[in-house]
């Protein structure tokens, strides 16, 4: 009865923990079948150069990405830029040096910059600060089986305005489907075929949501895939060394159990 | 060291016996790890080396982490974002960290409720029971400090809230709180001191595990029927019992080994699935979080407290009774802690004589609501305070005192116990038998013997 009671209670746990998480009160999140879920998931190279393109030319007008190094966008596992596109691209950006005390052009072991406007928060880790929707019934379940997290929110926000504005104490708000509450003070950042992609990629407004939500999960966990791999190497060796001490454990007890048969 | 009859250790070489006439650690160790143990022990039984793994898992990432922490309100959270950023393999050691903690808990929940349901808890293991409730208080504290670390939104106000339960103690709560917080508010001599007893209780829970370890060995362990070793001789004893190495080890590090594969493929796969997103947003003292939801593992006292609100009867008596000194939020701590309490004194609140509630028809009943209960505080503590689950909450609180303080005590007056096994040896042989009769795979397994 124990082994039961003790198995239904960790089933049940994890259904509450899902609720806890569920516990964010949200809008209308549709699922997006990205290609870094599940265990064997992995970040789409093209994708995330494609995201990164919309960030700069759109988003980086007023958001920033403050925790990232510039040099990271060459790491493997993410954009993997070459070292001189890297080069290139961080020398658009101007940083302050509190050492020189004044702005310069952006070295690639310079992190981008903060975001531009004081409301506009920044995105480094925004597709992992905003996965506390999951349902249904905030169980937590779309989380664990289909993935749905913070980049499904982005996408969701993205292409979620409706096209009603309202205004609040001089504020403009936008009403959005997948914002809490239904209003947001950010302006439809996208509109379809707001930047041209060099591999002919399609640039609807759909895509472009999906790539730079791909993006950002990368911006959020830049480590995903080698902490995937990580993880998969330890789930096999630690199967080999269960297996083999479920041998050993077998052949040890034989006798002792055994011997009050026999 | 344990009352069971055993060899103990024998120095045989010149060396050996110098030693050991001048410090017997080695005789420490070998009575240790040779300890007679209940053959019978089920899987139940594996959780405290897994507790044990667990503690030596979080010291030894956490003082990994520590290493390129920064206890500072402008940097402590671009700190852990080096960490998972730029530390070669840091991303893993802070997730391990991560979900250490939760590992941690389940295993001591599930650590607990066994002692709770066999009977683990009574004479003459009273002392083991207490010192294991001061570990899980004392992991409450370090996990709770621990989660300030980061400073992010719900490390914030997860503290500025459970400092404000002190607070809520009349006439001196308030001067509690400034001290506890080293100011008016949570802030960055919160920060440090969080941080220097973050690094230190770890080391206070080694040495209570010693203690722990120390008292159950001298009494022997317990096992799921509750009957004692017989101790009449070392040949009598041999009957019941069989030493922890090899037998108990390896049946432990199997157990062990089986966890860490669920384990590994969580801290791979799923790393945040137990945490809350908004930790992921730096701390900030102008924006409060829309819920602030503490760990999965605080849910259920989280519940306990937050049920005595101020239009519950009890609440409004004991206000009545003390002229207003007991208020709602004063009433919600005490009874948040004494949910606490009255577990560590289940020794001296059980009556029944029978150890195991394998042999109480009445208990088991009770015991499974007790489960259920545990689970239900634990959703209903992530819900929001409000009705349906306000209500919610008040009946399961009202159910954990009540086993405690009632069932307890009531049971072994009115509860007709079944007959128990006279020894280990006999329920051992019992389980055993049907098995090895019929099973196909006990022969492949002694021809190499």
């Amino acid at each position: 009865m124990f082994k039961k009671l003790a198995i239904s209670a960790v089933a049940a746990l994890t259904l509450s923990t899902g609720a806890a998480m569920a516990a964010g009160g949200a809008g209308q999140v549709e699922d997006v079948d990205f290609s870094f879920e599940g265990p064997f998931g992995a970040f789409d190279q093209n994708q995330l150069q494609r995201g990164l393109q919309v960030y700069t030319e759109v988003c980086a007008a007023c958001h920033g990405l403050k925790y990232v190094p510039l040099r990271t966008l060459g790491d493997e596992g993410g954009p993997h830029l070459p070292e001189d596109q890297v080069r290139a691209y961080a020398a658009g950006y101007d940083v302050y040096d509190a050492e020189l005390d004044e702005f310069r052009t952006a070295k690639p072991t310079d992190h981008f910059p903060g975001s531009n406007l004081e409301a506009a928060p920044d995105l480094s880790m925004m597709a992992k600060a905003r996965a506390g929707f999951s349902g249904p019934y905030g169980t937590g379940l779309n989380q664990l089986f289909k993935g749905m997290g913070g980049p499904e929110y982005i996408v969701s926000l993205l292409v979620g305005y409706t096209g009603e504005t309202k205004t609040q104490a001089g504020v403009t708000l936008y009403e959005n489907t997948a914002f809490p509450g239904g209003w947001i003070s950010m302006a439809p950042p996208l509109y379809g075929e707001d930047v041209d992609y060099a591999d002919g990629h399609s640039n609807s407004m759909q895509s472009e949501a999906e790539d730079v939500a791909a993006f950002l999960m990368w911006t959020a966990e830049p480590k995903m895939m080698a902490r995937k791999q990580a993880g998969l190497t330890g789930v096999i060796f630690l199967t080999v060394l269960t297996v083999l001490l479920y041998l050993t454990n077998k052949r040890i007890w034989a006798p002792v159990k055994g011997k009050k048969t026999s | 060291m344990s009352g069971i009859p055993h060899d103990h250790y024998e120095p045989k070489t010149g060396g050996e016996k110098w030693l050991h006439s001048r410090l017997p650690i080695v005789g420490l160790l070998y009575d240790t790890i040779m300890i007679p143990t209940p053959k019978n022990l089920n899987w139940m039984w594996i959780w405290g080396i897994v507790l044990t793994f667990c503690l030596a898992l979080q010291i030894v990432t956490g003082i990994i982490l520590v290493m390129h922490y920064t206890p500072h309100v402008d940097l402590a959270f671009a700190s852990i974002e080096h960490i998972m950023r730029n530390v070669n393999g840091g991303h893993m050691i802070r997730y391990l960290h991560m979900n250490g903690a939760s590992l941690f808990f389940l295993a001591v929940y599930l650590h607990i409720f066994r002692g709770l349901y066999y009977g683990s808890y009574k004479a003459p293991r009273e002392v083991t029971w207490i010192i294991g409730m001061l570990i899980y208080l004392m992991m409450m504290g370090t996990a709770f400090m621990g989660y300030v670390l980061p400073w992010g939104q719900m490390s914030f106000w997860g503290a500025t809230v459970i400092t404000g339960l002190f607070g809520a103690i009349p006439f001196i709560g308030e001067s509690i709180q400034t001290w506890l917080l080293g100011g008016p508010a949570v802030d960055n001599a919160t920060l440090n001191r969080f941080f220097s007893l973050h690094y230190l209780l770890p080391f206070v829970i080694a040495a209570l595990v010693a203690v722990h370890i120390w008292a159950f060995h001298t009494t022997g362990n317990n096992n799921p029927t509750g009957v004692e070793v017989r101790r009449g001789s070392k040949a009598e004893a041999e009957k019941d019992t069989v030493p922890f190495w090899p037998y108990f080890v390896i049946k432990d590090l199997f157990a062990l080994a089986l966890i860490m594969v669920i384990f590994f493929a969580i801290v791979g796969f799923m790393p945040n699935y137990l945490g809350h997103p908004d930790n992921y947003i730096e701390a900030n003292p102008l924006v409060t979080p829309a819920f602030i939801v503490p760990e999965w593992y605080f849910l259920p006292f989280y519940a306990i407290l937050r049920a005595f609100t101020s239009d519950v009867w009890v609440v409004m008596f004991a206000s009545w009774i003390t002229g207003g000194i007991i208020d709602a939020k004063f009433f919600g701590v005490l009874a948040m802690f004494g949910a606490i309490i009255v577990m560590a004194l289940a020794p001296w609140l059980d009556t029944s004589s029978v150890r195991s509630g394998r042999y109480r028809p009445m208990f088991k009943w009770w015991f499974a609501l007790l489960c259920i209960d545990f689970v239900v505080l634990m959703w209903a503590g992530a819900m929001p305070a409000e009705p349906p689950y306000s209500t919610i909450s008040l009946i399961g609180s009202a159910y954990w005192f009540a086993y405690f303080l009632v069932i307890l005590p009531l049971l072994g007056v009115i509860e007709k116990p079944q007959p128990q096994p006279a020894t280990i040896e006999e329920d051992f042989a019992v389980n055993h038998a049907k098995k090895s009769d019929g099973g196909a795979g006990a022969p492949s397994a002694t021809p190499a013997e």
